[in-house]
């Protein structure tokens, strides 16, 4: 095989968790509900209903903006998009084209090209209802809010790729601007994909797309990639077979493609003669939206009077590494759950209200390898675990024998039923045993202890 | 006017009448009627790509050129009086094959929907066929009730008596 330069850009749709749908007052989560069941005359398109912009939904698209450093556009539209689709009951999306909320960006230096908002379309079903082949459409999602993400060319690894798209889903978390999902369908991605015989001199770098002077006359554009796993393999497969393609001096062609994975390869799904026009123009029942009508008057990069920007992922690597000294694996592994980072502060707080409390080491080691964070719903349960693992001293073995001895000698009747066969009362003695010793005894070497003497016996 | 009316409009509604595919409720596409079909057609064609900034853009700047003029106009008066058409009354499609000029008896009552203001249509009197004559009064937006007193003033002043149209021969 050659050496080609992959280039790769990512579409990245993440439906918001806000309460209502983008222009209806239908419920915006419909993971598992039942087929049309959450729609209304909007949603269905039906003629004189009238949208209304959920506000909820523009300020998390403005707050993802905001995250990654987009210019936010002092005065932002929706246009409509045409396409004649049965999962889409309007005949037309309400999206956005020029002006989008947010313009540029950067996140782990790869370029962003904008990041706008819409509405998602309805979930058609293809199922055999008595005998017979139908087609069905779900409305649930439509109209559902969807903030696009769309990325300049510049990836050029599938690591990059995966690198940056697990970022942003945490990002979407910190901010809790959506679950960013890929099982349940709240973070979905398109990468278009096609090689270049163009070698840059330099050593890649993640800014090495201006290395690249001319992008290939094709792109490949991957859809459906429902998990990270899917996104990795449907990647190398698709890269693997446009280098075969190129090496066997075949023109590649602009189309779009999926992942079988029983095949381990991709396929073609349509071929784009040329691209779709959809007669986008401006929407003219939704009124321009200001940054002075959402109430945002000054913008910078910490955030604004509406929302606070909270520490995102960088940022708290950054300072679980200077506060508490951990290895760059558990700060990444602590970070990745925003949950998990703040049980893990909280039990050192409660640790540093201790005169000698369990170290963040310590603390990380246990979450870490042991998940004890798993069997501890709350921070002080873990610490007093620790505490114990850590602390106690316990009673020495002549004391533990004297202990045992008077057990037996003090409860005869026990020990009888013991022996003619009934082990459970075995708890009762080791009980017995703990209150003489203050509750300082370990418990397996009592239970070991206490068998071996009543064998003897 | 009436150019920038007729890029608009069938732009318009060449997007809304998109729904009505007969996949989800109603009746299929080809219920549609001539002008309709027309429209659908003209406004695709105005919104398509290579054509969009040639009318439809352009289209939109003159209507707002147009937006700006009522505006200053009515700095100056409250309301505004023209005719409402061009020609009296003509038979049920009697212009029907002659799509251009059924465009063009729009010439008077398109600038109100082209600058997005109220426009109230007055009937005053009878041409010599008996049919109803009328002149219209545009105000500034959302100036319903003046017009409204408006035209109230007038019919009390002339002592206006409607009349149905069809209880004489034409």
């Amino acid at each position: 095989m050659n050496k080609y330069t992959t280039i790769i850009g990512l579409e990245i749709h993440i439906e918001p968790n806000t309460k209502s749908k983008m222009f209806c007052s239908c419920s915006q989560n419909h993971f598992g509900a039942k087929p049309n069941s959450q729609t209304c005359p909007i949603c269905l398109g039906l003629p004189g209903a009238l949208p209304i912009a959920n506000k909820e939904a523009i300020n998390k698209t403005i707050k993802l903006g905001l995250a990654i450093g987009s210019k936010i556009s002092e005065k932002s539209r929706f246009y409509r998009k045409h396409y004649f689709y049965p999962d889409l009951p309007k005949s037309f999306q309400t999206s956005q084209k020029e002006d989008p909320f947010c313009v540029g960006g950067e996140l782990l230096g790869f370029k962003i090209n904008h990041i706008h908002l819409e509405e998602d379309a309805g979930k058609l079903m293809h199922e055999t209802v008595n005998g017979e082949k139908v087609s069905l459409v779900d409305f649930n999602r439509s109209g559902c809010a969807l903030i696009e993400m769309v990325t300049e060319p510049v990836f050029h690894s599938v690591e990059d790729v995966l690198l940056f798209t697990k970022e942003l889903q945490l990002i979407a978390r910190y901010l809790d601007v959506s679950g960013a999902d890929m099982e349940k369908g709240t973070m979905r991605l398109e990468a278009n994909i096609s090689l270049s015989r163009e070698i840059p001199n330099n050593k890649f770098t993640t800014q090495s797309a201006a290395l690249i002077t001319n992008l290939p006359n094709y792109k490949v554009e991957l859809k459906n990639i429902n998990s990270f796993r899917f996104l990795e393999k449907a990647l190398f497969a698709e890269i693997e077979r446009q280098a075969l393609a190129l090496d066997n001096g075949e023109e590649l062609i602009q189309e779009t493609r999926g992942y079988d994975e029983n095949t381990k390869k991709t396929f073609s799904q349509r071929v784009k003669a040329d691209s779709h026009d959809y007669r986008y123009f401006p929407e003219a029942d939704l009124a321009p939206i200001s940054l002075e009508k959402l109430q945002i008057t000054n913008i910078t990069t910490e955030g604004h009077e509406v929302f606070q920007m909270p520490e995102l992922p960088a940022q708290k690597r950054i300072r679980f590494e200077k506060e508490y000294k951990l290895s760059k694996d558990y700060i990444n592994i602590l970070v990745s759950d925003l949950n998990r980072s703040n049980y893990f502060e909280e039990c050192i707080k409660l640790s540093n209200n201790l005169t000698i409390g369990p170290s963040a080491k310590q603390i990380a080691d246990l979450m870490i390898n042991k998940n004890l964070d798993k069997d501890y719903p709350e921070p002080a349960g873990l610490v007093k675990k620790i505490k114990e693992i850590t602390s106690i001293e316990y009673a020495d073995g002549e004391t533990l024998e004297i202990a045992i001895k008077e057990v037996v000698s003090e409860n005869p009747d026990i020990v009888e039923s013991y022996k003619n066969g009934r082990g459970q009362v075995i708890g009762f003695l080791i009980g017995q045993t703990q209150k003489k010793l203050d509750g300082k005894g370990d418990p397996k070497l009592i239970s070991a202890k206490l068998i071996q003497k009543l064998h003897a016996d | 006017m009436v150019p920038v009316y007729y890029i608009i409009q069938p732009a318009e509604v060449s997007s809304n009448l998109g729904r009505f595919d007969g996949l989800r409720y109603g009746s299929a596409r080809q219920s549609f009627g001539e002008e309709a079909k027309r429209r659908i057609m003209l406004g695709s064609y105005v919104l398509s790509s290579g054509y969009y900034d040639a009318y439809y853009e352009k289209a939109m700047k003159v209507r707002t050129k147009i937006i700006e003029d009522y505006t200053s106009a009515f700095n100056e008066v409250d309301g505004i009086i023209s005719p409402v058409s061009p020609t009296p009354a003509f038979k049920i499609g009697e212009n029907s094959n002659d799509p251009l000029k059924m465009y063009l008896e729009d010439v008077y009552t398109t600038s109100a929907n082209i600058a997005g203001i109220p426009s109230l249509a007055v009937p005053s009197t009878f041409s010599s066929k008996n049919l109803p004559i009328g002149f219209q009064i545009m105000g500034p937006r959302f100036s319903e009730e003046t017009l409204f007193e408006i035209g109230r003033k007038y019919h009390q002043e002339i002592d206006y008596k409607p009349k149905a149209a069809f209880n004489t021969k034409i």
